[in-house]
């Protein structure tokens, strides 16, 4: 298929940029949307032009670093996949596809398509682990019996790959899922429990200081994540953030 | 390092859910007062009397509602200019409507209608109250609520001004209500279907209530 893509550029963070238009042709439907990416850039360096840059690493969904905000929906039109997953055959011959990066004031696009999601990590920082030695003397993890039903929670959420999808598509640019996600993972497991309290406090204040917006219940962020986490999460987060900053010290 | 609710997003996320409540519950009672004057003038006069008189109403319940609905208001407000801050870049090609309602992403505007709303409200039917009790210092008129409401419910254009804003009221409410649970923590699978279907019979059947007691009163007065 021949496809006409409006794809941002932008030089650097200082830099205004803007939409440029570039036509790709010979794109099979089976191609992921980065192969696509591929071929454009290709053609561009034919060119003379300067590729477009785009973040990708595994391009098989588990590393999260892909983004891209494309034609008004995070990682595309499909559903429960990133963009490295997207197949082309989700488009039609002749198409016009709008590329952009994610849009936040925590996350600034740092060139191309490329944005800075440090944020996510200075979160991650503030709390997102649990700290236990593990060097040595490691017990057997069938030592500390956890219900199958919070293990399945755990796990649930622990499938956040930190991509930034939520953050992008609501409309608030809240970060509220990926945190919820975070914090969830360890609230329900035992080995979560000593830092439990300190950890949804800090999160949550590194959260606000990067300056996310707030949570107003649109939904959007759970029908976009690709790995379905659900917003009862973010309920979970609120009861344990209430209980936590009641009882803190 | 615990710090008050109002410091954190979602510590004022919990805030605004729990005004949203109290002015829920605040709409109930106005609605079951309001229809009294369907079922009788005297039964009407009397409870409205009895609200307009009596001390918890007037110096504790009567302050508290106030505060609550300046609180909703302006932390509604104070959200929504953050919230807009935090993407200052729009996109050039966004499709909101394949992820979410219309009424979840137009929070403000539908509140703000209520705001409107409640101004004309006030002007209408609290400052006559209050001024007939503090400045006239007329407490014990048991009769005049019900044919003050008619007088106000014989003019077209404030009907429809109230149609259209209860309009508005049940699409905030449409969000609202369950909405309001989320915030608050409370999300379980075995409940949560329940609560958003009790939402929207309570977001529809109060404000089309409301607009039934209008309609019912001006077409008798025709
Ligand atoms: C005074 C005018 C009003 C304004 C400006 C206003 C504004 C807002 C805003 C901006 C939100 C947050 C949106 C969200 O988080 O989803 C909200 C939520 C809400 N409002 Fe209002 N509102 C007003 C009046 C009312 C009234 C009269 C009621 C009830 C009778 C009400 C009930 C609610 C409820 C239940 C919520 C959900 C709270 C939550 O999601 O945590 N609002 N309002
Ligand atoms: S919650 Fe979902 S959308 Fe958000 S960062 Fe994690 S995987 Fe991505
Ligand atoms: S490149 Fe790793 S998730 Fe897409």
């Amino acid at each position: 298929m021949d496809l006409t893509l409006k794809v941002w550029r932008q030089k650097n963070r200082e830099d205004k940029g803007g939409l440029e238009t570039y036509k790709v042709t010979g794109i099979l439907g089976h191609y992921s949307f980065l192969e696509m990416l591929d071929v454009m850039n290709e053609q561009l360096i034919m060119e003379g032009t300067e590729p477009v840059a785009f973040d990708h690493d595994c391009r098989e969904g588990i590393c999260g670093t892909c983004s891209l905000y494309i034609n008004g929906e995070a990682h595309g039109p499909d559903r429960k996949v990133t963009t490295c997953q997207l197949h082309m055959r989700m488009f039609k011959d002749g198409e016009t596809i709008y590329i952009e990066p994610w849009r936040s004031a925590a996350m600034p696009v740092i060139k191309d398509l490329i944005v800075d999601r440090s944020s996510f990590e200075r979160i991650q920082q503030s709390g997102g682990f649990v700290s236990v030695n593990t060097s040595g003397n490691t017990q057997d993890a069938n030592a500390l019996p956890i219900p199958k039903m919070n293990a399945d929670k755990a796990f649930d959420v622990a499938s956040c790959i930190g991509c930034g999808a939520c953050v992008a598509t609501c409309k608030n640019s809240s970060a509220m899922l990926f945190v919820a996600a975070k914090v969830s993972q360890y609230a329900y497991l035992p080995q979560g429990q000593v830092e439990r309290k300190q950890r949804v406090l800090n999160m949550v204040e590194q959260m606000d200081k990067e300056g996310f917006g707030n949570c107003t219940n649109t939904g959007a962020c759970e029908v976009e994540c690709p790995k379905s986490i659900s917003i009862e999460y973010i309920a979970k987060m609120n009861r344990e953030y209430l209980s936590a900053s009641i009882t803190a010290e | 390092m615990s710090k008050g609710l109002s410091s954190s997003s979602v510590g004022r996320k919990v805030l605004m859910a729990l005004s949203g409540f109290f002015l829920m519950f605040f709409l109930m009672q106005h609605f079951v007062i309001n229809f009294f004057s369907v079922i009788s003038a005297d039964l009407f006069n009397e409870v409205s009397h009895f609200m307009g008189t009596n001390g918890l109403v007037q110096f504790v319940l009567q302050p508290v509602l106030l505060v609550g609905v300046l609180f909703h208001l302006g932390m509604g407000i104070y959200l929504d200019v953050k919230n807009k801050a935090a993407r200052p870049v729009k996109y050039a090609m966004d499709k909101p409507s394949e992820n979410s309602n219309w009424m979840s992403r137009n929070m403000i505007i539908t509140g703000i209608m209520v705001m409107l709303f409640l101004g004309l409200h006030f002007y209408d039917f609290w400052l006559p109250e209050i001024k007939d009790k503090f400045i006239d210092g007329k407490w014990d008129e048991p009769t005049k609520y019900f044919p003050h409401l008619q007088h106000k419910f014989q003019d077209l254009a404030r009907i429809v001004i109230y149609c259209i804003s209860f309009v508005f009221l049940s699409l905030h409410l449409l969000h609202g209500f369950q909405s309001a649970f989320q915030s608050a923590g409370f999300n379980h699978n075995k409940y949560t279907p329940t609560i958003k279907k009790l939402g929207n019979l309570y977001a529809i059947i109060i404000p089309a209530g409301f607009v039934f007691i209008a309609l019912f009163h001006y077409f008798n007065q025709l």
